[in-house]
């Protein structure tokens, strides 16, 4: 109990902190959401490329997957692992092998929601 | 007066005219949600791990996101999500909820033009960039792992 | 012939007169503070169209609709319409004008849409070209946010220093002769790039060209702020509005209580929108009703329209171009 307790605790503090990262990144440099996904996305990417996003999801768990840097890091980790079994063929398809789930349910998802809903004006 | 100097005198004076959105309280809203999230996330792979005491670590992450991916593109549907966003910022948008959030409102907003331009096309008109750039990151690393 | 005053200020010879005028906003301008001058409020700011498009062009339609009704005219009344909106190839003002059949003169002037059409229909009526003429502009926030910034269910959080599209569409009917305030003095203003490039920051982008507007208009006519009874900026928000007392304040030139903006103005300050509000609509629906009864009962005796624009192209601001603006001045008296 108390274990599992500590290791909400680090999903929230690691999960937390990322997001913070992304906010002091919004509040000082004005880039728009979409720069910042593609920002902690390539960060994410290059820590798994190094190996070192492996220590931090094992430390935190959800707390480090969650966040779109366990994106980038899947992927990463998809081509190395993928040149590791499959040579020249796993080095191209494993990034997107080890992330298609995610987006194919996005994007499939999104597809049909879009058929029963509609956007509307906010209020504010 | 020189046009350069003068602009760059008002960007300045602008700059410090403008408002501030509170520091503090920023920092805090992102790091409370996003960080609700990624428990979220945790809690939903804890129950899996009880369940399916087999299935390997990876498949359940994925499940973990996945599971938040449809919760999101739900609640952008029912036009919630912007809400929750609002009081989040980067709280919301950085975890995975921020892309999905990204297709689904492009896929809503667009349809309208259609399936194949409207929908089709410009499902990807935010999230697009991040899986372009996701993918050839992905391509670099594999093709410098198969080298070394 | 009309007279050209000092620099870029115009002065009509046969001074046209506006003789009706009226206005359709959506719910949210409703429940603002000009909530009592508003007679055509939208419950639903779809007016049960299918798009966001559709429904901004149903807004100029309704508006132009109940200005006509309520001069006791007709659509065939008109010689032709002057206006615009700020979406690609104005296409609010272009359909309208396809469904009634009416000849149109479209303008672009961003924001600033309102001023430039009564300026360039005062100048046309008052030289013999046309005999009743209406001019038309609006804007829609829904139709304005998907296609300068993000999907409405994307999730983000506006800047502070952001302001809101206005939902509503304003019409003025301009006449050689009639009763109503009449359109005195016109000043076409200088596009104006003070090198903001940020588009959240529409009030600091536009308000020099105000600046530049008021400042000139003011030198040619020999008059100061004072001489009227009220000074409006299109929609320049909190934060444009108090960047432009700053800029006069330097040329020694100050605004006092007769000063406001009515973007400042559409909303309250819980309704959070920040700086206020913006768009063709902002200024459009606040001259068509507050400022035009305020004017009809002689609280008002001499008005300075100052609605300004960002000439802003989401495109060129792509490939790294700062934010042109513009700002055009009527004078309307009583």
């Amino acid at each position: 109990m108390i274990t599992s307790l500590l290791m909400y605790l680090k999903v929230l503090l690691v999960g937390g902190t990322i997001c913070m990262i992304g906010e002091i990144i919004i509040i000082t440099t004005k880039l728009t959401p979409a720069r910042i996904l593609v920002v902690f996305l390539m960060i994410g990417a290059v820590l798994g490329g190094f190996n070192v996003y492996q220590y931090i999801i094992e430390w935190a768990g959800a707390g480090a997957t969650i966040p779109i840097t366990g994106f980038g890091a899947g992927l990463a980790r998809g081509a190395i692992i993928g040149a590791k079994t499959n040579g020249l063929f796993g080095a191209l398809g494993g990034g997107l092998i080890a992330t298609s789930v995610g987006i194919a349910v996005s994007i499939g998802l999104s597809y049909l929601i879009a058929f029963f809903t509609n956007s509307k004006t906010k209020k504010n | 007066m020189n046009k350069k100097l003068r602009n760059e005198n008002y960007i300045r004076y602008v700059e410090r005219k403008s408002p501030k959105s509170s520091w503090f309280k920023s920092l805090f809203h992102a790091f409370l949600v996003g960080g609700a999230i990624c428990v979220f996330g945790q809690m939903v792979s804890d129950i899996l791990k009880s369940y399916f005491p087999l299935m390997d670590l990876l498949t359940i992450g994925a499940w973990a996101s996945v599971s938040i991916i449809v919760i999101t593109i739900i609640l952008t549907g029912l036009g919630v999500f912007d809400r929750i966003a609002r009081f989040g910022g980067a709280g919301t948008v950085v975890p995975i909820s921020g892309f999905a959030n990204s297709i689904a409102s492009c896929a809503i907003e667009f349809k309208k033009e259609g399936l194949v331009f409207g929908l089709g096309a410009k499902m990807f008109y935010i999230a697009g960039p991040v899986i372009a750039n996701g993918v050839l990151f992905s391509l670099i690393v594999g093709l410098i792992s198969l080298i070394f | 012939m009309n007279k050209k005053i000092g620099k870029s200020t115009y002065e009509l010879e046969h001074p046209v007169s506006i003789i009706a005028s009226g206005a359709y906003v959506g719910s949210k301008e409703g429940c603002g503070p000009f909530s009592d001058y508003f007679n055509n409020v939208a419950i639903d700011d779809t007016l049960g169209e299918k798009s966001f498009e559709k429904a901004e062009r149903k807004f100029f339609e309704m508006s132009l609709k109940e200005t006509l009704f309520s001069a006791r005219l007709k659509i065939s009344d008109l010689d032709y319409i002057v206006g615009g909106d700020i979406l690609n190839q104005l296409v609010s003002v272009n359909y309208t004008a396809r469904d009634y059949s009416l000849a149109l003169v479209g303008l672009y002037g961003a924001c600033s849409t309102m001023s430039e059409s009564l300026a360039v229909a005062s100048i046309m009526v008052s030289s013999g070209v046309g005999d009743i003429v209406a001019c038309l502009t609006g804007s829609h926030f829904s139709a304005a946010e998907r296609q300068y910034r993000n999907p409405l269910e994307f999730g983000n959080q506006r800047q502070t220093y952001s302001q809101w599209t206005a939902t509503g569409a304003g019409c003025s009917v301009i006449a050689k002769n009639g009763d109503g305030p009449k359109i005195t003095r016109v000043c076409f203003g200088k596009v104006t790039d003070f090198g903001i490039s940020d588009i959240a920051n529409m009030g600091a982008a536009m308000a020099p060209a105000a600046f530049e507007t008021l400042k000139s208009f003011f030198i040619d006519t020999k008059t100061t702020p004072d001489d009227y009874d009220l000074i409006a900026t299109g929609d320049l928000g909190k934060l444009g509005a108090d960047i432009l007392r700053d800029l006069l304040k330097k040329e020694k030139i100050t605004l006092g209580s007769n000063y406001m903006d009515c973007g400042h103005s559409l909303f309250r300050e819980e309704q959070k929108t920040f700086q206020g509000g913006s768009g063709a609509g902002c200024s459009a629906v606040v001259f068509n009703t507050y400022i035009m009864e305020k004017l009809k009962n002689k609280e008002f005796k001499k008005v300075l329209l100052v609605a300004t624009g960002a000439l802003m192209s989401t495109t060129l601001n792509q490939q790294g171009e700062t934010i042109p603006c513009i700002a055009h001045l009527v004078q309307i008296e009583n």
